[in-house]
């Protein structure tokens, strides 16, 4: 990789990048070279050193070695404000969003110029309405869901203008047809110059999409192919370095307990942005796997909430876990009962990132498992135990022992925080997006487990935006849309165009077809 | 003089110093850092203020001098929790005492001196009117200031690119980070704004309120201020009027102990603290507002990842 041409086609070079964090080398002499109007893939496993790139390009991180130039021209690119100067872009997946603030605000703050509201809010609904994105300029963006953050940051990038747009999995929220449009989108950026360097975990999409793939792993470029060339096998062979586990599911007989029932479950929006759920009925039985699929903010965490019991539902014969009625119940109730809950966001909610792993198990079982916990005091070698044998079961890669949650990274994190419910074998399993952002070995690990988990005899609710994870793993399928569950379609009676048509709100009309639910 | 407007002037100048120091922290608190050295920093204004005008004779020079004092003593606690990455309360509190300190031994030889103070401005016509005249028209400068700063802080921090850059800063430092702002510099520059309003309150003590210095002469009006701070939910207007809400009380317990009526003058003292808490929690009962304006990083460091 040692390529130095100073190609005046070019619009980006990136010879030789070295980033050294510590000891740990996170890009190890990366190069990469992005020519106008082309779609450039870049992919690798987490921890691969494909976000260290892009944030050496964007000037977040300054490289330890190596060059970078612009149009054939050696720059040294000091912050992104210097980045978005010369025309580069970013969609990022973490870390650049103002919860506190609107969603003007948060656009504003990348825009150069004047603060004007009432101007950008009208250029927001604007340019948000040509590329099918959604967005109201005054909702605060702590009220909104991960999916409607993701689509803040696109808009935010497009109104930039920029010659290199780089996204860092841009579609793990959308719809299919709004991954459509975005494409539309990307393809007539390109067509009218400018350079899209994407970052994605769906090899399927990149195939589609990009005209040149530079595969990452462990920091070092381990190829430059043309996507459309490979397969996604071959493709994900190139990534991880051996064949990616496909996850098994057998056909299932029926007939089986339900262990989760919800009935015309009606609650109001939380605060001026939450959703409204509205006549929600729903059934999980034993041995199954259900899931909900919805884009994102139309009630899914409202739901989760209500099932999880940290919203009650004001009758008690709203929810039933295990056939008992607990809709007035608490968390710690509804786990006694058997169920366990996963929820979507991995650090705050699921996990306290300042704990130990050890710790953190005893967070979701100090309840249900006795023995963690005598006369009010904690039993850490029990609670260490636990973790250690989750983390093995799960292939939690750790640098140390027994970590603080923080140091995990997400798909890590994720495995631990399912692993820490499934370890106590629960008979009724509710998760929430289980593998947004999570790379393609750790998503397929987890997806596995969840089916296992229905064949040995939970009832399993998998609530996600991830069509192919959920033509993956379930046997019936619901799709939410403003606050209303559709009923639930055999997973091989429906496609994914049908349950695009739900997702727009159609069940509402009845443009939809499919059989209702049992 | 009426009975009224004698209430009114003093209800003022009880309130200004408590207003001043406030806003200058909202500022910086919105930035999110947590000083609590308001009260050295408002002490040290007080007795410079008081040094400067007693040795020039001039009440502006004083005004200068309190500032200048109230800046150097934000820019030591900023280099020490900013660049230093110091923990933020521990040296807050340290600065209050250092301040406390210091400025007994700067102000041991004017202690008992007749002080200069700063003269209430003359608008012929209006200054001269019945009750509106002396109360809306005859104050000093820093009164108007106080006013001012707090209507210019309102504007700032909700319709300007400068204001949104620092509410982003103390919403998510992280984020201000990776977008390209300076998050260390612009706290820096909030700190010190903050050390200019607490040098102007500590001024306006010392050369208006009561025009000469007393060793601890701030009295705990810096921690009343850091409070309405958090009680007002970092809202500017409702800093204000929690600010008059207090001075009001205050001093009307002083005039109901005046009259001698028979409630014991603890009580009558803890009046202003126990109303403006009550009021300000009344305020902050409407969670949408609390969870907007509450800066998620506060008393956080921040060191910018390389």
């Amino acid at each position: 990789m040692s390529e130095t041409s100073t190609d005046p086609g070019y619009l980006l070079e990136a010879i030789g990048i070295v980033k050294r964090f510590g000891d740990f080398t996170a890009n190890d002499e990366v190069s990469l070279s992005l020519r106008p109007g082309t779609i450039h893939a870049l992919l690798g496993e987490n921890g691969a050193g494909k976000s260290t790139l892009v944030k050496v390009i964007y000037g977040a991180l300054q490289p330890s070695g190596g060059e970078l130039r612009w149009r054939g021209r050696p720059v040294s690119v000091a912050n992104p404000a210097a980045a978005r100067r010369l025309g580069i872009g970013m969609v990022f997946q973490h870390f650049s969003l103002f919860d506190a603030l609107t969603v003007a605000e948060n656009i504003a703050l990348a825009l150069p110029g004047a603060f004007d509201r009432e101007a950008l809010a009208a250029r927001i609904v604007e340019v948000s309405q040509e590329y099918g994105l959604p967005l109201a300029p005054d909702a605060l963006v702590a009220d909104l869901s991960v999916g409607e953050r993701q689509r803040i940051e696109i808009v935010r990038c497009l109104l930039q203008e920029p010659r290199l747009l780089i996204m860092d999995e841009p579609t793990a929220v959308l719809t299919p047809q709004e991954a459509d449009q975005l494409f539309v989108t990307l393809r007539r950026l390109a067509g009218e110059g400018c350079a899209v360097l994407y970052i994605s975990h769906r090899l399927e999409e990149v195939k589609r999409l990009c005209h040149h793939a530079t595969i990452l792993r462990h920091g070092r470029v381990t190829a430059n192919v043309d996507p459309t060339q490979e397969t996604a096998a071959s493709l994900a062979r190139l990534m991880v370095g051996a064949d990616v586990h496909e996850v098994r599911t057998e056909a299932r007989e029926s007939e089986d307990a339900v262990m989760l029932a919800v009935s015309d479950l009606t609650l109001p929006a939380e605060g001026p942005f939450g959703v409204r759920l509205h006549d929600i009925s729903l059934e999980v039985r034993t041995g199954e796997v259900v899931a909900i699929a919805g884009v994102a903010g139309n009630g899914q965490t409202e739901l989760f909430d209500a099932l999880s019991g940290e919203r009650l539902a004001p009758a008690e014969a709203s929810v039933a876990l295990a056939g008992m009625p607990c809709g007035g119940q608490g968390i710690t109730a509804r786990r006694r009962l058997g169920a366990a809950f996963v929820p979507e966001e991995r650090l705050g909610h699921s996990a306290l990132p300042s704990l130990e792993l050890s710790d953190n198990v005893l967070l979701t079982r100090h309840a249900s498992d006795a023995e963690m916990v005598h006369a009010g005091f904690v039993d850490r070698p029990r609670t260490r135990e636990v973790s250690e044998r989750v983390v093995r079961a799960f292939d939690v890669r750790t640098s140390h022992p027994n970590p603080q949650a923080s140091a995990l990274s997400g798909g890590n994190l994720q495995k631990f925080v399912l692993g820490r419910e499934l370890d106590r074998s629960p008979r009724i399993v509710v998760i929430n997006q289980p593998t947004w952002g999570v790379d393609a070995g750790a998503a397929a690990l987890i997806r596995q487990a969840l089916i296992d988990m229905a064949r040995a005899g939970a009832a399993v609710l998998v609530i996600s935006q991830d069509l192919d994870e959920i033509f993956e793993i379930a046997d019936r399928i619901a799709v939410i849309s403003r606050g209303e569950l559709s009923g639930t379609h055999a997973a091989n009676s429906i496609d994914r165009e049908g349950i695009g048509l739900l997702m727009a709100g159609a069940h509402e009309t009845g443009a939809a077809s499919g059989e209702r639910a049992p | 003089m009426s009975a009224l407007e004698a209430v009114l002037l003093t209800v003022i100048t009880a309130s200004t110093p408590l207003l001043l120091a406030a806003i200058g922290e909202l500022v910086t608190e919105r930035s999110g850092v947590l000083n609590l050295g308001v009260e050295g920093m408002m002490v040290m204004g007080a007795v410079a203020g008081f040094a400067a005008a007693y040795t020039t004779g001039s009440a502006a020079l004083g005004v200068v001098a309190a500032v200048g004092a109230g800046i150097a003593m934000s820019l030591l606690f900023a280099f020490l929790t900013q660049t230093l990455v110091t923990n933020q309360v521990a040296t807050g509190l340290a600065l209050t005492l250092f301040g406390l300190g210091l400025s007994g031994l700067i102000g041991e030889g004017f202690t008992g001196l007749p002080g200069v103070k700063l003269t209430p401005i003359h608008v012929p016509g209006l200054s001269d009117l019945p009750l509106l005249g002396p109360v809306l028209f005859g104050q000093d400068l820093l009164v108007y200031a106080s006013l001012a700063l707090t209507a210019l802080v309102a504007w700032v921090l909700s319709r300007t690119r400068l204001g949104l850059v620092i509410r982003a800063t103390g919403g998510n430092h992280h984020s201000a980070h990776a977008l390209g702002y300076r998050v260390i510099a612009v706290r820096y520059g909030c700190i010190a704004f903050g050390g200019l309003c607490s040098g102007l309150a500590g001024g306006y003590l010392s050369l208006a309120y009561t025009p000469l210095w007393i060793e601890n002469m701030s009295a705990g009006r810096g921690w009343i201020a850091l409070a309405l701070v958090v009680f007002s939910t970092w809202a500017p207007r409702r800093v204000a009027v929690g600010a008059y809400l207090f001075g009001t009380v205050w001093i009307m317990g002083l005039y109901v102990q005046g009259i001698g009526i028979g409630i014991p003058s603890q009580l009558l003292s803890s009046l202003p603290y126990l109303v403006t808490i009550a009021a300000l929690v009344v305020i902050s009962g409407n969670r949408l507002l609390t969870k907007v304006n509450t800066p998620a990083c506060i008393g956080q460091t921040f060191v910018p990842d390389r």
